[in-house]
This record gives structure tokens, sequence and C-alpha cells, in this order.
């Protein structure tokens, strides 16, 4: 588009929200609008920007870029992940002290209710939804062998992305919130979402339609499933009735129907957000990190569509024992342990394609890294089902193992393979031999796991514990423990808690460092990680009672 | 003709027929499961004595939103004998019929808040807001002593009445009216509350942080804790219920 046409749009939009700024109820809506309208101001100037140094060289637009694929925008993804990666993490370290020391509430906006969203969200849509975008756009190219279609609306996915984000994280802050959990963000923010997400669609879409290739690539399936359920699932746990001009709104439903909505949302958002879009992620980048095929294609077929069909039903596994009826929590449970099959088929999968290649785990951290994922992957998905069966419910509900599941997951298998592919992609699209150090790879990858055993296994202990002891019963028929005397116990699984997230915010520091250096094109001069012996044909011979002979040597 | 098999290359050639494939098998399971809750007896079933917030009441639910409590607070008591022993008797579908948006809520790094409603004195939860640790000294809730120093602002409580009717709430013609008298005289011990009391049963009425002068974030937050679990009498809910069993 011409920026004869844009420029007056944003001054038009810029303009809407002064005037809404001017009519909020309370300051907090204000400030977004304020923050709509910077955002005008600085896409105009972008687009100034645009017309005077189009062909100059940027940051984002290095030399490489040849023009058969557009990367730039993927560029610009990388480093808004490495940057909410940080932010998410460090987010996480603070609510997590916060439960320790409760004296770290400081005032009105600092408190834990309020930080908890922005962290949440800090991970899940800013972290692993830039993730996303950014490899998405990467894969598909490759994959389709074609320039990404609309590269001026990818653009506006990236930066219509972050204002969605910077909404969302700022709005908590100020209590502006719909506690529909993973789903916090108002209504408008929730419509501009909307329109950025098919805008996003458009792209995606657009460039599977112009590919060069006949077949479309299981990743592309995984990703294409991604984006048409998170839309699908956005809109109608969203639905809500605006209260007046004032920002606030209330949602439709309520009660247990709002409640299952919301579960059918929060479910799908770990289903689709987090593991059928992240499972196109690994089938692109572990078979060319392992430089092996894709172990089984009819596998990737059945995993695929089985996936996508059961996850959908998994969600009142999250309200078993309430006033839902009974008949769609034994149906939530069923298929959540049927899903069990389906997800081990992904890692199966995925974990055979190292096959050949299984010798890299001690050489390559990347490949590493990869294997843990996978690892993880495989453990959270064999957990969520035991969690979902109702009498192991009616322990672990409400407690901090929920939360040590997720974070298994979160940590070690969306974390893990984002910074697999991070470490992947730089390289490649910097165009810099190597990254400045594989040594600091394997640091992080140290730090990260080490992490997640304290996080993981302080919150089974921590989250048993508290089931159990809120169901104690003395001989005499009474209760044993207050609700304080629960409390009190949790206290050093808290700080063993937030001491693995120390850990893990560090890995996410040294990516950093990481990152930045192989992109100011620096390599660091050290030793590599493994050092593979010399060949010796006289000791390349069948190990046993033939040993004596050697075998003959190669006609060559 | 040949009948050929099913090839799933087809699928692959062709990104409609993906797209369309990939968007039906994700609608079946959230339509099966969510539409009958529309229609099923168990979830539509009213009980006597639930009835729609306050004004009073909404907009301390508001700042019960705001704050995120949902984060750390459940209101959703289960059919365990602890459960029951330590909050009262197990949630009802009905309880929450007029929660837009529920706040079941999926953690209890806090107490369940189902019932909380009598449980302590007015004092007791200005106390505990403001401090928590001078009354619960194992507590790690923030603070929230903000709360007393913020008056509420009540300038969009009509249109917060009227979004809740359009999505189901029986506020009538009256109630959203007399909104912005309603929300004040409920925390004023001396204003005249029948007719509040009339279109609101069982509403309390007095200054619930303790100052009558000054109509505070913390009148409207103590005024929603006040009243959560309270709209049911429960002794004559039981026997209905006992009923109905026999019946079947």
């Amino acid at each position: 588009m011409s920026s004869a046409i844009t420029i007056p749009i944003y001054l038009l939009v810029a303009l809407a929200a002064l005037v809404a700024a001017a009519k909020a109820v309370e300051p907090a809506y204000a400030v977004h609008a304020f923050i709509v309208m910077a955002a005008c101001f600085g896409a105009i100037a972008l687009t100034i920007r645009s017309m005077k140094f189009a062909s100059d060289g940027t940051l984002l637009r290095p030399k490489t870029d040849d023009g058969r694929y557009q990367d730039d925008v993927v560029r610009a993804g990388v480093i808004a992940t490495v940057f909410w990666a940080v932010v998410g993490f460090a987010a996480g370290l603070y609510v997590a002290l916060q439960m320790a020391f409760p004296a770290l509430n400081i005032g009105e906006y600092g408190t834990f209710g309020r930080l908890r969203p922005v962290h949440t969200s800090a991970v899940i849509f800013a972290f692993c939804g830039n993730a996303l975008i950014a490899t998405s756009f990467y894969v598909v190219q490759r994959t389709c062998r074609a320039r990404l279609a609309f590269g001026g609306l990818a653009w506006f996915v990236f930066w219509g992305y972050q204002l969605f984000l910077i909404l969302a994280a700022s709005g908590y802050i100020l209590g502006i919130t719909q506690s529909k959990e993973y789903a916090e963000p108002e209504w408008y923010a929730d419509l501009w979402l909307t329109v950025v997400w098919v805008a996003y669609i458009a792209v995606y879409l657009g460039t599977i339609l112009r590919r060069s290739e006949p077949h479309i690539y299981v990743a592309n399936w995984f990703y294409l499933s991604f984006m048409i359920t998170i839309a699908m699932l956005h809109i109608v746990n969203n639905l809500a009735i605006p209260a007046g001009w004032s920002g606030k709104s209330y949602a439709l439903f309520a009660g247990v129907q709002d409640a299952l909505t919301q579960w059918w949302y929060g479910h799908n958002a770990v289903g689709f957000f987090l593991t059928v879009s992240f499972l196109g992620m690994a089938y692109y980048f572990v078979p060319k990190q392992a430089e092996r095929p894709v172990y089984s294609y009819r596998l990737s077929i059945i995993h695929f569509w089985a996936l996508a069909f059961m996850y959908i039903w998994a969600g009142p596994h999250h309200l078993h024992y309430t006033a839902l009826p009974d008949w769609a929590q034994t149906l939530g449970m069923v298929f959540s342990v049927m899903l069990w099959v389906p997800s081990w088929g992904g890692m199966v999968n995925l974990l055979m394609t190292l096959e050949g290649a299984w010798d890299k785990i001690r050489t390559d951290p990347i490949i590493r890294m990869m294997v843990l994922a996978l690892a993880f992957y495989g453990m959270a998905t064999f957990e969520g089902p035991m969690m979902s069966i109702k009498t192991v419910n009616s322990l672990s509900h409400y407690t901090d193992w929920t939360v040590g599941h997720v974070h298994g997951g979160a940590l070690g298998w969306n974390g893990m393979i984002i910074f697999a592919a991070v470490y992947f992609l730089v390289p490649r699209l910097w165009g810099r031999e190597r990254l400045y150090s594989i040594r600091m790879v394997n640091w992080h990858f140290w730090a990260a796991t080490l992490g997640i055993v304290l996080y993981v296994s302080s919150m089974w202990v921590a989250g048993i514990m508290q089931g159990l002891m809120w169901r104690e019963y003395n001989a005499d028929g009474f209760l044993v423990y207050g609700f304080a005397e629960v409390i009190d116990a949790m206290w050093i699984f808290y700080l063993i808690r937030a001491l693995g997230g120390v850990l893990y915010l560090a890995g996410g520091v040294m990516m950093v460092i990481n990152v930045w250096r192989t992109i100011c094109g620096d390599l660091r001069n050290e030793e590599p990680l493994a050092r593979m012996p010399e060949y010796d044909a006289r000791k390349d011979v069948p190990l046993g009672p033939t040993a004596a002979q050697p075998r003959p040597a190669p006609a060559e | 003709m040949r009948f050929k098999k099913f090839n799933h290359g087809t699928i692959e050639r062709n990104v409609t027929l993906l797209f369309v494939l990939s968007l039906l098998v994700v609608t079946v399971g959230g339509i099966v499961e969510i539409a009958p809750l529309f229609y099923v007896q168990n979830t539509i079933e009213k009980v006597d004595g639930v009835r729609p917030y306050t004004p009073l009441e909404l907009a301390g639910r508001d700042i019960y939103i705001r704050e995120g409590c949902y984060a750390c607070h459940s209101q959703m008591i289960r059919p365990f004998r602890d459960e029951i022993e330590r909050y009262g008797h197990y949630s009802l579908a009905a309880e929450s019929m007029y929660d837009h948006p529920f706040q079941w809520g999926s953690k209890r790094t806090g107490p369940d808040l189902a019932r909380v409603g009598g449980r302590y004195s007015d004092e007791w939860h200005v106390q505990h807001l403001k401090d928590p640790r001078s009354v619960v000294p194992e507590s790690i809730m923030p603070a929230y002593a903000f709360l007393a120093e913020k008056e509420l602002n009540t300038r969009n409580i009509a249109a917060s009445l009227k979004a809740n009717r359009a999505a189901g709430v029986p506020y009538t013609d009256e109630d959203i009216e007399k909104a912005a008298v309603d929300i004040r005289i409920q925390a004023d011990p001396n204003a005249d509350t029948e007719d509040l009391l009339r279109r609101y049963p069982k509403a309390q009425v007095r200054a619930f942080d303790g100052d009558p002068t000054k109509l505070t974030e913390m009148d409207a937050l103590v005024a929603y804790l006040q009243m959560l679990g309270t709209l049911v009498d429960f002794s004559t809910y039981v026997q209905a219920e006992e009923n109905e069993r026999g019946a079947r």
C-alpha cells in the first residue's frame, strides 16, 4: 500500500485513540488509548523512514537477503523472541519470589495478582507466539520454495502482534483484565488480535498457494491447524458485551457454560498454541539439524489427524468434580487418556528421526536441546492424561502439582525447542559461519535443564503434599491441618522453585549474549565441544572372535 | 470404473481441502460438549435465593477481577468430605448463573472463597486486606491497603448493569435507573434502603469499611466477599434435591 493511503489511516486511528482516551472512565483505559496512539505515530515514522531509505542496509536487512525468500520479518521475529524470553522468565522469577517473600508485592501495580498474567502472557503469547510467527514464516518459505505472499502484510502481522502484547501486559499491571486465564485482555485488544490473526493466516495461506512444491510438507499441516483452531477458540471464548464505552466488558456466557467455554479454550491454547504448532516447528528443525529424513510418513499422518480431533474434547478435565455435569467430565477424561497415544506418536516419530544420528547428542548441543525437548514433551503428555483421571485429579486439582506439570511442558518442551530453533536460525539468517559460541549453547542447555529439574520436582512434592494435607483426618475424625499451616509448609519448595527459575533465566541471558554476538559477526575462539578421534584403519575391525582377521580394505 | 483407494496425497496437494478438513476435525468436540450445557436441566436449573448482584457487589466483583484474586482463590467447592467440612456445602451450578465471567478459579494458593460470606467480620476483612500477616501470620497474600484510600468509581455502574442484562442477567429498568443511587446507599447505614432490599433480597447494608462518610473500593470488595455463598438456604435446598432423587 502506498504511504499516501497508510499515513492518513494511521492519523485517523490516532485521533480515534485520543477521543477514546478522553472518554475513558478509568485512567487505566486512557493509558491504553495513548499506547495505541503512540503505535500509530511509530508506524508513521516507520513508513516515512522506509520511503527514504528503502535500499539502505539496516539491522533487519543485511546483504544476504537475495530476494528468493523474505527473511527480514523472520529476523525481527527472532529478536522479539529472544527479547520476550528474558521478559517472560524474569517476570516468572519475580512472581515465584513473591510467593516465598510476600513483601515483594509492592503497592497497587506490583501485586502477584496483576503480575502473574504478565508472566503467563509474556511466556505463552510473546515468547512462544513470536517464535511461532517467525519460524512459520521461515519454514513455509523453505518447504514451499516460495517467497512470502503479501510481504508488507507480514510486517503488519509482526508489529500488530507486538502492539497486542504491549496492550495485554500493560493492561494487567493497570488492572485491565477479563479474568479468563490466558485470555485476559479486554475486548478491544481481542478485536485487534483477531485482525492481526486473519492477516497472519492470509500471509501463510497465500505463501502455500504460491508454492513450487506439489506437496505441502507435514510441518505446514501442523502450523495451519494451529492457526485455524486458535482463531476459532479466541473468537468464541472472548465473546463479551462492553459496558458502555468504558473499555470494561462482561462475558457473554455465565457460570457453568462460561467455565466450559473457558477451559475448552484454555486446554486447547495448550493443545494448539503450545503443542500442535510446536510439532510443526519440530518437524522442520529436528530433521534439518540431524540431517536425517522424518522417520515415518504414515505415522505423521495418523498422529496429526488424531491429535487435532481428540485435543478439543479434553477441556472438561479442568473442571472435575465441579458443577459441570458428570457426563461431560467423564467424556473429557476419556479423551484426555486417549490423547496419550497420538501425543506419543509425535514424540516417537521425531525421536526416531534421529536414528543414525544419535552420536550427535555428544557433539551438538542443539540436538541435545531437541532431544530433551522431545523427552519433556513425552513426559508432559504422559503426566497430563494421568492427572486427568478423576481420582488423581481429586488430589492434584487446585495444587502446585498442576503448576509443576505445565512448567515441565513449557520450560522443557516449548522453551528447549525454541532455543534450538533460535540457535539454528541465527547464523543462517544473518549469514554467519556459525554461532558466536557453541560451548555457551552447552552451558545454556545445562543451566536450563537443571532449572527445570529443580522447578518440576519441587512443585511435585509441594503439590502432592498440599493435596494430602488438605484431606488429612485424625483418628477422631477431625481435619488435621488448618489452611494456613499448609501454606507454611510450602515455603521451602517455593524457594527451590525460584532457584530453578534463576537457573532458567541465566540460560536465557546466555542466549541473548550468544545471539547478539553472532549478529555482530563475532566468533569466540574456543575448543570444539567434542573431538572425534582420527580415523585409524587398523582399528576399524569387527569385534568378537573374528577380530584377528582384519576386514579387506574398501576398493577405493 | 475402478474404485480408487483413498490417498492422503490428495489432501497434501490441496490447501483448501487441508484447511476445511482441519477446521472440521477441531469443531466436533466443542460442539458435542458445550452446546448441551445450554439445555441440560441441571446446568440451567434455577435455585431459590439466587439473585443478580447489587450494584455495590458487582463493583466489588469487578475489583476482585481487576486484582486477579482468581489466580489464587477458587470459588468452587467440590463434593468431598474434607472440602465440605472446610468450606461448606458443595457449589451448585445455579450459584454462578449470573457470573459473567465465572470465578471458579484453578488454584488454591489461598483458601476457597465460594462461601466466605458471613464467616468473618467486616473489621477482620478490612484488617486482612490492609495487612494480611497481621491476622494470619503464615499468609503470603499481597497487601491491599490502597483499596481503603481509593474512592469507588461509580460513573459507569448503570452501563455495567446494562451490559450484564444484555448477557442475560435479569436486571429491571428500575434496577438500572437506580443503580447510581443503590451503589451509594448500600454502604450507608443511615440511608433508606427498603426499596433496595425489595429488589435485592438478603442484600447487606452497612459501612463495610467502617467509614460511612466515604464510599471506597474497600466497601465494594468487602460487600462482595460478605455475600459470597449466602444466597441459597441449604436447609431447604437439600430437601428439594432428595425429593428429586426419590422421584427418579
